[in-house]
C-alpha cells in the first residue's frame, strides 16, 4: 500500500481528509447511538422514579460526555478543511454544498450545544421533565446534524438539483429540494445513523460484559444489556435493509463503485454475489487475468440486489471503462474526449464574451452544452484513472457485510440469555461481547472506505476530479498539518481511552 | 415571500446575517476571556473550579457560533470561504488548532487518567483564550488592510506570501485589533463571572479585573480606530466594478452610513457604562450591557468594510482580485433558499435564551462544586 502512495500535494490532502474524517468517525457513531440510549435510560428513570435507573443513566452519560468532546474537536477541522485544502472545490460548488453545512449549524449544532449543558449540569437546576426533554433534544440534534452532513456528502456522490453556470465558471443550485431529498442522501442518512445505533449498542454490551466477567455491578449490567440488545437488534435489521438500499442506489448512480466493491471486472447477466473471495493482486483492468484466486459466489444474487431483477445485467469495471455497446454504455475514452471539448468550448466562450463577439459566444456555448455532462472527464489524463482502487474497496465492503451479519446474532444471544438469566455463566459469549465494540468500529470505518475510496477519482461524481478540487498549496504545508493533526488527535484519543477506562473501572455508584 | 428583493439586496442581507453571527461570537468570547483570567484571578483550586464550571457551561455555544459563522460564510460567500481559508492557510490552521485543544480541555481536565495532567489542559485553555483571539483579530483587520493574493480567471487563489496569512500578524494595525479582542474578551469574561458566580471574594476580584483589562485595551482600540479613520480604503466603482484606493474611505463610509456610526458610538458607550457599573457600583448586570455593546461594535467592524461600495476582502497585491459582497456571493437562488432557513434563527436564539435563563437563574456556589455530585463536573 504505502509504496503506492505518490507523495504529491493532492494525495497528502486526501490523506489528511481521510485521517481527520476517520478520526471523527471513531467518535461520531457512538454519539449518535449513545445519545438515544441515554435518553431511553433516563425515560425509564422518569417513568419508574427508581434511583437505580438514574445511577445507570448518569454512568452512561458520563462516558457519552467524554466521547462527545472529542467528536466536536475533530468535527471543527472537517468543517474548515473544505476551504483550506479543497478551495477550488469550495468555490466551484459552494453555492450548493455550503448550504447544508450552514443549515447543520443553525438547526442541529445549536440544539446539541444548548441542551448538552442542561443534560450535564441541569440535574438540580431544572425540572425532571425538562431534563429528560433536554436529553432527547441532544439525541435528536446529533442525528439531525448527521442528516445535513450526509445530504452534503450524498450530493457529492450524486450531484443533483444544480447546473453549471459558464459565466461564473461554477455549479449553481437550481432546486433545493432535489438536493436535500436526493435518494443517495436519504439512504446514506439511514444507513449511517442506524450503524451508529448499532455501534453504541455494542459499546454498552461490551462494557456490561466486562462488568459481568469481573462479577461487578451485575444488576446494572444486565439491565443495560437488555435495553442495548433490543436496540441493537432493531438497528441491525435497519442497517441491513438500508445497506441493501445503498447498494441499489449505488448501482444506479455509481456503477463503477459497485463493480469495484464486488470485484466485478466483466459484466454479466444474472451476476453472482461474491460471498467470500481472495483477489488476484496483479490483476488490472483489461489484462485478461482472472480477478480472483478463490471465490465463493451466490449465483444470480448480485443482479437481484443491484437491479431488483433476477437475470438482469450488471456492468463490470471493463464494461464501464471500455464501453459496451450492447448495453448502451459509453467508454471512458469517449467521455474524456467529449469532456475535453466541453473545456475547450468553455474557454472559447469566455474569450468570445470578453471580446464582445456575441455570435462566437453563442456557438461556443452550444458546443459546451452538448458535452457538458462529461465536463469532469475532460480533466482526466487517461481512462484508467476512472477506476478506483479495487482491493481496498472490495475487502472493506466484504468485511463490513460479514460483520453486519454477525452482529444480530450477538444481540440475539445476549438478549435471550440475559432474559433467561443465564448470561453470567456464558463466559465465552461475554468474551465475544467484550471485543464486539471494536468490531463495530471496524465495520463503520470500512463502510466509509467503501463509500469514499470507491468514488475515486471523483470529488463530485463525474463532475470534478480530486486533482482539480485542490488548493494551491505546497506539499510541505499539507504534510506539516497532516502530522500536526495525527499527533494531536492520537494524543487526544489516548487520553479519551484512558479516561473512559478509569471511569469504567470505577463503575456506577452502587445503589 | 422574498420575491420582491433584488439580488444585491440579498447580498447585503446575507452580509448582515454573517455580521450578526460574527458579532455574537465576539460577545461569546467571554468564554475565552474567562479562560485567560484563570491564572490571574483564581487564588486556589476551589476558585479555579468555580471559574471553569461557570464558563464551562457556555463554551460550546461560543464554539458552535464560530462553526456557524464559517458555515454561513461558506453558503453565502463561497468565494470568500475558498479564498481566505485556502489562501491564508496557516493563520486558519493555527486558529483551528487552538480550538481543537479547547474542546477537550473542559471535559478532560479533572478526570483521572487524562494522560496530560490538569495543568496541561489549563494551559490549553489559556492558549485558546489568547492566541486564537489574537489571530482572529488580525485576520478580521485584513478586511481593512488587505491581503496578498491573486485570483485567476477561474477564481482560483494564489497566495503571494509564504507565511500564508500569518504575515498579517506583523502589521501594527492588524495586531492592535487582535490585542484589543484579547483584552476585551477578558473584560467580558470578568463581567460574566461576576454575574454568574456567587462568591464575594472572587466577585470583588473579577469586578476589578474588568476595569484593569478595559484600561489596558484602550490604547489598542484608539490606535486601531484612529488608523482606520485616516487610512486609504479599497473602494469599488459601482458601475464598472473596478477597485481603487480612496483616501479616508472608512471615514467616508462611517459618515455615509449613519446607522453604523450610531452602532459604533452606542456600542462603545454601553461597554464603558458596563465596566463602570461592574467596577464602581458592584452591579452584576454589566455583562448584559457590555455584551450588547460588543455586539454593536462588532457589527460596525464587519459592516464598515463591506457596505457602501467597498471591497470587504481586498487584495493589496492585485486590487482587481479583491472580493466584494457582490462578486463573492452565492447565486440568487441559494441566497433566497437560505433566507427561508434563516427565518429559524430567531427560534434558535429564543431557546438558547430560555435555557440560559433556566440554568443560570441560580448562581454557581462553592457548595455545588464540592457537593456529592461534583465528581461529574468539570
Ligand atoms: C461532506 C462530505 C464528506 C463526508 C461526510 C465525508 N467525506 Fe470522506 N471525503 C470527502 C468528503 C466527505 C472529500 C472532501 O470529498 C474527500 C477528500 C478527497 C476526496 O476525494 O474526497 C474525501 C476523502 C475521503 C477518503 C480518502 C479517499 C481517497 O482519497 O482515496 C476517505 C478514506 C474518507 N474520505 C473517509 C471518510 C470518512 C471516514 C468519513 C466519515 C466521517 C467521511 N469520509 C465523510
Ligand atoms: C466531512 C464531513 C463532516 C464535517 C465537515 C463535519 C463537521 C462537524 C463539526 C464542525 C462538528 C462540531 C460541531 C459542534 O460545534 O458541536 C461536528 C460534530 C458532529 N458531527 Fe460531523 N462532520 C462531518 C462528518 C460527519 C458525519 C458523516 C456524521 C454522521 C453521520 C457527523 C455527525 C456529527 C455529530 C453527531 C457531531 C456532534 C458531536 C460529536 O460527535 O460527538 N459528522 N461535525
Ligand atoms: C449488513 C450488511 C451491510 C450492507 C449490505 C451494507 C452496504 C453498504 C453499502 C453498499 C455502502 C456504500 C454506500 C455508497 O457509498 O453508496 C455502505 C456504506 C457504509 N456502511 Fe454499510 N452495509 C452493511 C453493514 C454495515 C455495518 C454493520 C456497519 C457499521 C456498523 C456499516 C456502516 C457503514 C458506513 C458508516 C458506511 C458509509 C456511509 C454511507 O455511505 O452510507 N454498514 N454500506
Amino acid at each position: 500500500m504505502i509504496e503506492g502512495i505518490d507523495l504529491s500535494q493532492v494525495n497528502w490532502a486526501r490523506a489528511q481528509f481521510a485521517l481527520t474524517a476517520m478520526y471523527h468517525w471513531i467518535f461520531v457513531p457512538l454519539t449518535l447511538g449513545l445519545s438515544f440510549l441515554c435518553a431511553f435510560f433516563e425515560t425509564f428513570y422518569v417513568k419508574t422514579g427508581k434511583e437505580e435507573w438514574k445511577k445507570l443513566t448518569r454512568f452512561w452519560m458520563a462516558l457519552f460526555a467524554v466521547n462527545f468532546a472529542i467528536g466536536v474537536a475533530t468535527g471543527l477541522i472537517l468543517e474548515f478543511e473544505f476551504g483550506t485544502n479543497w478551495s477550488n472545490y469550495s468555490w466551484m460548488v459552494g453555492d450548493i454544498f455550503g448550504a447544508p453545512l450552514a443549515i447543520e449549524g443553525i438547526l442541529a449544532f445549536f440544539l446539541e450545544a444548548t441542551f448538552f449543558a442542561v443534560m450535564f449540569f441541569g440535574w438540580d437546576r431544572v425540572s425532571r421533565g425538562f431534563h429528560l426533554f433536554s436529553t432527547w433534544m441532544v439525541a435528536i440534534g446529533s442525528n439531525l446534524s448527521a442528516l445535513w452532513i450526509l445530504v452534503a456528502n450524498g450530493w457529492m456522490q450524486h450531484p443533483v438539483g444544480m447546473a453549471f453556470n459558464p459565466d461564473t465558471a461554477r455549479f449553481e443550485m437550481k432546486n433545493f429540494f432535489d438536493v436535500i431529498l436526493s435518494p443517495v442522501a436519504i439512504s446514506k442518512f439511514c444507513h449511517s445513523t442506524s450503524s451508529g445505533f448499532l455501534l453504541a449498542s455494542l459499546f454498552v454490551i461490551s462494557i456490561s460484559s466486562w462488568f459481568l466477567l469481573k462479577n461487578r455491578h451485575q444488576e446494572m449490567a444486565k439491565r443495560s444489556i437488555i435495553v442495548a440488545s433490543v436496540f441493537g437488534l432493531v438497528s441491525s435489521g435497519f442497517v441491513g435493509l438500508t445497506g441493501d438500499e445503498a447498494a441499489y442506489t449505488c448501482a444506479r448512480v455509481q456503477p463503477m463503485k459497485l463493480a469495484a466493491f464486488e470485484g466485478l471486472y466483466n459484466g454479466e447477466d444474472s451476476a453472482g454475489l461474491v460471498a467470500m473471495g481472495l483477489l488476484n493482486s496483479t490483476k488490472e483492468a483489461g489484462d485478461g487475468q482472472q480477478p480472483f484466486i478463490v471465490e465463493m459466489k451466490i449465483p444470480g444474487m448480485l443482479s437481484l440486489l443491484a437491479n431488483r431483477q433476477p437475470g438482469s445485467f450488471v456492468p463490470g469495471i471493463e464494461d464501464i471503462l471500455y464501453g459496451n455497446e450492447e448495453h448502451g454504455i459509453m467508454g471512458i475514452d469517449k467521455k474524456i474526449s467529449k469532456g475535453r471539448i466541453a473545456i475547450e468550448q468553455l474557454a472559447l466562450y469566455k474569450k468570445a464574451k470578453d471580446n464582445g463577439n456575441k455570435l462566437g459566444a453563442q456557438t461556443a456555448m452550444d458546443g459546451f452544452r452538448e458535452n457538458e455532462q462529461y465536463l469532469g472527464f475532460g480533466y482526466l489524463k487517461e481512462a484508467k484513472e476512472a477506476v478506483p482502487p479495487v482491493p481496498l474497496t472490495f475487502y472493506s465492503f466484504h468485511l463490513m457485510v460479514a460483520l453486519g451479519s454477525l452482529f444480530p446474532l450477538i444481540f440475539l444471544l445476549f438478549l435471550v440469555l440475559t432474559a433467561r438469566n443465564l448470561i453470567e455463566s456464558q463466559r465465552w459469549l461475554l468474551g465475544i461481547g467484550l471485543v464486539s465494540f471494536l468490531l463495530g468500529e471496524i465495520a463503520g470505518q470500512a463502510g466509509w472506505v467503501v463509500a469514499e475510496v470507491g468514488r475515486q477519482p471523483w470529488t463530485i461524481q463525474n463532475m470534478l476530479p480530486v486533482t482539480v478540487a485542490r488548493t494551491n498549496l505546497t506539499v510541505g504545508a499539507v504534510q506539516t498539518t497532516f502530522l500536526m493533526f495525527l499527533v494531536l488527535f492520537t494524543v487526544l484519543l489516548i487520553a479519551e481511552v484512558r479516561i473512559m477506562l478509569s471511569q469504567i473501572s470505577k463503575g456506577p455508584e452502587e445503589v | 415571500m422574498f420575491a420582491t428583493l433584488e439580488y444585491s439586496q440579498f447580498q447585503s442581507l446575507w452580509w448582515l446575517i454573517c455580521s450578526i453571527v460574527g458579532s455574537l461570537f465576539l460577545f461569546l468570547t467571554f468564554v475565552q476571556g474567562g479562560q485567560t483570567l484563570l491564572y490571574s484571578v483564581a487564588r486556589n483550586e476551589v476558585e479555579k473550579s468555580l471559574i471553569i464550571n461557570s464558563i464551562g457551561r457556555k463554551w460550546e455555544l461560543t464554539y458552535t457560533t464560530l462553526v456557524l459563522f464559517g458555515g454561513a460564510l461558506f453558503a453565502s460567500f463561497p468565494l470568500f470561504y475558498a479564498t481566505s481559508f485556502g489562501g491564508a492557510y496557516w493563520v486558519w490552521m493555527l486558529i483551528l488548532f487552538c480550538f481543537i485543544i479547547q474542546a477537550v480541555s473542559y471535559e478532560y481536565r479533572k478526570k483521572t487518567g487524562n494522560f496530560l495532567g490538569a495543568r496541561t489542559y489549563e494551559f490549553f485553555l489559556f492558549i485558546n483564550g489568547s492566541v486564537s483571539l489574537l489571530l482572529i483579530g488580525t485576520a478580521v483587520a485584513t478586511f481593512y488592510s488587505g491581503s496578498n493574493f491573486s485570483l485567476n480567471e477561474y477564481n482560483q487563489v494564489t497566495w503571494q506570501n509564504p507565511l500564508r496569512g500569518v504575515e498579517a500578524a506583523f502589521s501594527p494595525f492588524n495586531l492592535s485589533l487582535g490585542c484589543f479582542l484579547v483584552f476585551m474578551a477578558r473584560v467580558l469574561g470578568a463581567m460574566y463571572l461576576t454575574n454568574n458566580i456567587d462568591y464575594p471574594e472572587l466577585n470583588a476580584r473579577t469586578a476589578k479585573a474588568a476595569l484593569t483589562n478595559f484600561i489596558i485595551s484602550l490604547p489598542f482600540l484608539l490606535y486601531f480606530l484612529v488608523s482606520l479613520l485616516v487610512m486609504d480604503g479599497f473602494a469599488v466603482d459601482p458601475v464598472t466594478g473596478t477597485v481603487f484606493m480612496e483616501a479616508n474611505k472608512y471615514l467616508h463610509n462611517l459618515l455615509a452610513l449613519p446607522r453604523v456610526m450610531f452602532m459604533l458610538l452606542s456600542g462603545l458607550s454601553l461597554v464603558i457604562f458596563a465596566v463602570f457599573m461592574t467596577s464602581f457600583r458592584q452591579s452584576k448586570k454589566g455583562i448584559w450591557f457590555g455584551g450588547l455593546g460588543t455586539i454593536l461594535v462588532g457589527l460596525t467592524v464587519f459592516l464598515l468594510p463591506a457596505l457602501n461600495n467597498t471591497a470587504f476582502y481586498p487584495s493589496k497585491y492585485d486590487l482587481q482580485s479583491s472580493l466584494t459582497i457582490h462578486n463573492a456571493s452565492s447565486s440568487l437562488y441559494t441566497l433566497t433558499a437560505m433566507t427561508y432557513v434563516a427565518l429559524l434563527i430567531p427560534v434558535v436564539l429564543a431557546y438558547v435564551a430560555y435555557v440560559w435563563h433556566a440554568m443560570d437563574s441560580k448562581k454557581l456556589t462553592v457548595a455545588e462544586i464540592t457537593g456529592e455530585e461534583a465528581e461529574e463536573l468539570y
